[in-house]
């Protein structure tokens, strides 16, 4: 695995958000809890919402658009939706946030 | 032949090195203990209790001098090391040089000092040993204000044991809510409240600016503009390792001094131990993984095979009164299952957190004595499958019954007031039951109890239950949705009545099942914490749908539009040519004129749009809330300015209604207008609140909708003056938004309430109107300002629009 560096865990605010944009399109990065934050696809498969714009709660998303919602470890969506969002490797060092950049399609940059 | 240990530091970790040493072979070594302070070991932990004067320092003596002797132990106490020099395998003290065959580094780590103007002076102490604890004690003795920086762990055993010594306390805290790395929300919550229950003042998301004084500290200044008072102030903001020693002799040392997993560091005759240590990229802050790492360099010390492994830590706090226990992991992980417990009354919350049928974290506050049962089970990875469902009752549980939730309303006493709007309490309704009145339309005309607003019609029914049993169906109330099994109007009930605060309030009194909501009531509740504390709560855009937290509505393509105000309808050249500048410069795709009398411009990114909001602000434009659960516009038509029917200003109302009510959230969406005449241009008669003025005066109407249903509006009253309108208009903007349940418009909660009580309320009860309308008023002082231009300006806000990073982008360097 290659860990890159994309932030620091207070740039999302708690229960909020963020984007970060990758050879594999956006990724959300979801903060749900003080010190918890999980890397998924921003792409709703349902018709494409922004999930990085949906409320957060517990360890899942809603997606603005149709309110499906998805559970941020396994990607699934849940009830009686049926559809999966890509999640990615996400580590918490010192507030830093490290992605996986093999995962998001990041040849490592030496 | 005897070999010469030099140990650098007798703290809690190398005391034990030197207990396992002694037990497994007292000769193997001849030791030499240095410390810098001028004593030997002692429990550190149990400062606090020496603090609040629980405890003398005689009693959490470990290692007395006698000790020492009597195991030949070389002591070289109050004598800093300040040299190590590995080619020659000799430590320099302040009073002479020691050599050694093998080193151990145990110098634990040094309070971390937030580098404040001010923090040097006199009177700012840290909380690290005896010294620290004895200055502290000293000054409590004087009395007056203490500060305490940070809301951890040894920050809030500190103020407690100032308190204790009769200071006032005031704990700052720069998180949300207090010891964030151990706690969640709602204990954080719970452990907020007990501490200020015994006098303690908290502040959190307080950041210091600077410590104030001439020749020793007197007060806190914050980044808020705040400054507070203190003849004490304690900084426990977290601390480092001590690692100066291990650098300046060329070791290893990351954040801490970096050892294998026999503690031994990059020098094959160095170890290191205690919380200066840095392993596998941890760092240590409690004794349990140094009690480990103790025995392990203990046997490595003796050439014995063992190896030093990390494991889960539980934590508690020592301040007598708050009972938090926290252990484990809570972040993140594939799979994770939260089990809530809440106990209102008593003050309990209890979380578990599961993942492939194991316990991994737990967090309890209220009621910890599950605490090292549940800590066993995560320890041990033992498999819960089969005691899932009880799991969060602890060992103890027998199968027991379930809480009664009608217990609370058979409690009350018969004077309890049940109905607030026509002062109805609980024996009067009793009473109505046992004359026969069996169902809640009964009691309405019996008693009037709930025959108002209706918010406490879920208590009439619990009544009804209580006192009849079986013979009553419960008719089932609405849940708010699966967090909770309280209505909507259960909740506005309770946040008023039991003065909730916050969210985390909420979700702990009400017993929330989850740790934080969902998509569902967050906005829900965020709405009814706002429209009830306007100056006590904190609007939370998180718990807010995208358009309400962007300041913008999202398209389907994910683009947004952007509306801004257009007071009455009215513009100037100078307002349009802004309007075109920036849909030239932002590449609009569509400009379009909306029903609300006001230009939308369609299909801008969301990247753009602080930056054409401060565009706009600069032309004098700010947000129409085209978006909001919130004052919409004002419609208006020419009025006596240009028409000829017209009867009064319309305009001129309609600008000074759309000034006084802008930026108000309400329940839903509400839209006005002012007609100059019955003509009616400007639609009046199908708004939330609609004005018609005629030769007399002004005609306030309600209710009225134009969406999938067509409603038109009844009228609440006629007023003679335009203060009169804006104040009547005020306080029924009010009395909807105390009272309706989230996302009812007014029509669908004055089919509810009755238009009859409205206007009992703020037509016929002039107290009442003014009253309502000075509410109003206050919330206002907070929320009439234009979020752009706050979002625009902001910079961390501004950030937010745009991507945290792009790793699409080659390297730049
Ligand atoms: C008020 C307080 C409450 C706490 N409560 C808890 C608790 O409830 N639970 C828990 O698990 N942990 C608690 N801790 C943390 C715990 O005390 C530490 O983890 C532990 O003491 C660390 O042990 P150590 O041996 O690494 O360092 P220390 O015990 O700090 O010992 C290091 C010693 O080295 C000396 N030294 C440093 N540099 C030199 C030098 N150059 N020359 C000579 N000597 C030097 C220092 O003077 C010091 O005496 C608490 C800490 C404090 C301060
Ligand atoms: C997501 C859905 C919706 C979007 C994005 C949307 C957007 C808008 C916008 C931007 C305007 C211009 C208003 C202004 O100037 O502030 C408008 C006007 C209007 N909307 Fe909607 N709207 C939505 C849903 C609805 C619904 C559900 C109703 C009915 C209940 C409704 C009824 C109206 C009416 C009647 C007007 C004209 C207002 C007037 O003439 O005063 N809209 N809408
Ligand atoms: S409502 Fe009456 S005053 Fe207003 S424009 Fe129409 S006719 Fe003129
Ligand atoms: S696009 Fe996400 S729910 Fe429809």
């Amino acid at each position: 695995m290659s860990w890159i560096d994309i932030g620091h865990i207070e740039d999302i605010p708690l229960h909020g958000a963020r984007v970060v944009k990758t050879p594999v399109g956006c990724v959300g990065l979801f903060r749900t809890g003080p010190a918890e934050v999980f890397a998924a696809s921003d792409r709703c498969p349902h018709k494409g919402g922004p999930l990085s714009e949906g409320i957060v709660h517990g360890q899942s998303v809603t997606c603005p658009l149709h309110n499906w919602v998805f559970d941020l470890n396994t990607g699934e969506a849940q009830g009686a939706d049926a559809g999966r969002i890509e999640t990615y490797p996400l580590r918490v060092e010192a507030g830093r946030l490290l992605i996986d950049g093999a995962a998001v399609g990041k040849r490592s940059a030496a | 032949m005897t070999q010469k240990l030099v140990i650098i530091g007798a703290g809690m970790a190398s005391g034990r090195v030197i207990e396992h040493l002694l037990d497994a072979d007292p000769n193997a070594y001849d030791i030499t203990l240095f410390n810098a302070e001028p004593r030997g070991n002692y429990n550190r932990i149990m400062l606090s209790p020496v603090l609040s004067g629980e405890k003398t320092y005689e009693d959490i003596v470990t290692h007395s001098d006698e000790w020492y002797a009597e195991h030949g132990i070389t002591c070289r106490f109050g004598e800093h090391v300040v040299k190590i020099d590995p080619e020659m395998k000799v430590v320099e003290g302040e009073n002479g040089h020691v050599p050694y065959d093998k080193l151990v580094i145990a110098t634990g780590s040094a309070p971390f000092t937030i580098p404040v103007p001010g923090h040097d002076l006199p009177g700012v102490i840290s909380y690290r040993d005896l010294d620290d604890t004895n200055a502290m004690i000293t000054a409590a003795a004087k009395g007056g204000k203490a500060v305490v920086i940070g809301g951890g762990l040894l920050g809030l055993e500190a103020a407690a044991g100032l308190k204790e010594r009769g200071m006032d306390v005031t704990v700052l805290h720069l998180m949300g809510h207090l010891m964030e790395r151990q706690l969640d929300e709602a204990a954080g919550y719970l452990l907020r409240k007990d501490l200020e229950a015994r006098g303690i003042t908290v502040k959190t998301q307080a950041s210091t600016k600077a410590i104030l004084g001439e020749d020793r500290a007197q007060a806190v200044h914050l980044e808020s503009g705040e400054t507070l008072g203190a003849d004490l102030v304690v900084m426990a903001v977290g601390i480092r390792p001590e690692t100066r020693l291990a650098t300046d002799a060329h070791l290893d040392v990351a954040r801490g001094i970096e050892v294998n997993a026999q503690m031994q560091t990059s020098d094959p005759d160095i170890y290191a131990v205690g919380e200066c240590v840095e392993f596998g990229g941890h760092l240590f802050g409690l004794v349990a993984p140094l009690y480990d790492q103790a025995k392990v360099l203990a046997d490595s010390l003796l050439g014995q095979p063992n190896a030093f492994v990390v494991k889960e830590l539980a934590t508690k706090l020592k301040v007598t009164g708050c009972d938090l226990f926290s252990a484990g992991d809570f972040a993140e992980g594939e799979g994770r299952e939260d089990i809530v417990f809440r106990d209102p009354s008593r003050g309990v919350y209890k979380r578990l957190v599961i993942e492939d049928d194991r316990l991994v974290g737990a967090v309890m506050y209220g009621d910890t004595a599950d605490g090292s049962w549940f800590f066993g089970l995560i320890k041990d990875a033992t498999d819960i499958e089969e005691m899932r469902e009880t799991l969060i009752f602890g060992p103890a549980f027998q199968g027991g019954a379930s809480a009664d939730p009608l217990s609370a309303v058979a409690a009350l006493p018969p004077e309890a007031e049940i109905c607030g709007c026509n002062g109805v309490c609980k024996g009067q309704i009793t009473s109505a039951i046992d004359g026969g009145a069996t169902d809640l339309g009964a009691i309405r005309s019996e008693t009037k109890a709930s025959a108002s607003c209706g918010t406490c019609t879920g208590l009439v029914e619990q009544l009804l239950q209580v006192t009849l049993g079986d013979d009553f169906q419960m008719p089932q109330a609405q849940p708010v949705c699966g967090c909770t099994d309280l209505s909507h109007e259960d909740v506005r009930r309770l946040i008023k009545s039991q003065e909730l605060k916050s969210q985390a309030a909420v979700w702990q009194e009400l017993g929330w099942t989850t740790p934080n909501g969902c998509h569902v009531c967050r906005p829900a509740v965020n709405y009814y914490l706002l429209a009830d504390w306007p100056l006590e709560y904190c609007d939370d855009p998180q718990s807010r749908f995208v358009n309400e937290r962007k300041h913008a509505n999202i398209q389907k393509d994910g683009t947004f539009s952007v509306v801004p105000r257009m007071w009455g309808g009215i513009t100037t050249p100078d307002e349009l040519r802004a309007i075109a500048d920036a849909a030239d410069k932002y590449d609009v795709p569509t400009v379009k004129v909306t029903g609300g009398q006001r230009i939308d411009l369609l299909g801008v990114k969301g990247e753009d749009l602080p930056a054409m909001w401060a565009d706009l602000n600069r032309a004098g434009l700010v947000s129409g809330h085209a978006y909001s659960k919130g004052l919409r516009t004002v419609k208006t038509c020419v009025g006596t300015d240009h028409c000829r029917f017209g009867t009064q200003d319309s305009t001129g109302l309609g600008i000074k209604l759309e000034k006084h009510l802008w930026g108000s959230w309400t329940p839903h969406k509400l839209k006005l207008a002012v007609s100059g005449c019955p003509r009616n241009c400007a639609e009046a008669t199908c708004k939330d609140i609609g004005v018609v003025c005629v030769d007399s005066g002004y005609e306030i109407h309600v209710g009225g909708a134009a969406g999938m249903e067509i409603k038109g509006t009844e009228i609440l009253c006629k007023v003679a003056t335009e203060e009169d309108a804006i104040e009547v208009i005020s306080a029924m903007t009010q009395i909807y938004r105390e009272n309706a349940k989230y996302l009812d418009r007014i029509y669908k909660w004055l089919a509810k309430v009755g238009l009859d009580w409205v206007k009992a309320q703020i037509v016929e009860d002039i107290e009442n109107r003014k009253a309502l309308a000075a509410r109003f008023e206050l919330s206002q002082s907070v929320y009439r300002k234009d979020p752009w231009a706050e979002h625009a300006q902001d910079s961390t806000t501004r950030a937010q629009y745009a991507p945290l990073a792009n790793l699409t982008l080659e390297a730049a360097e």
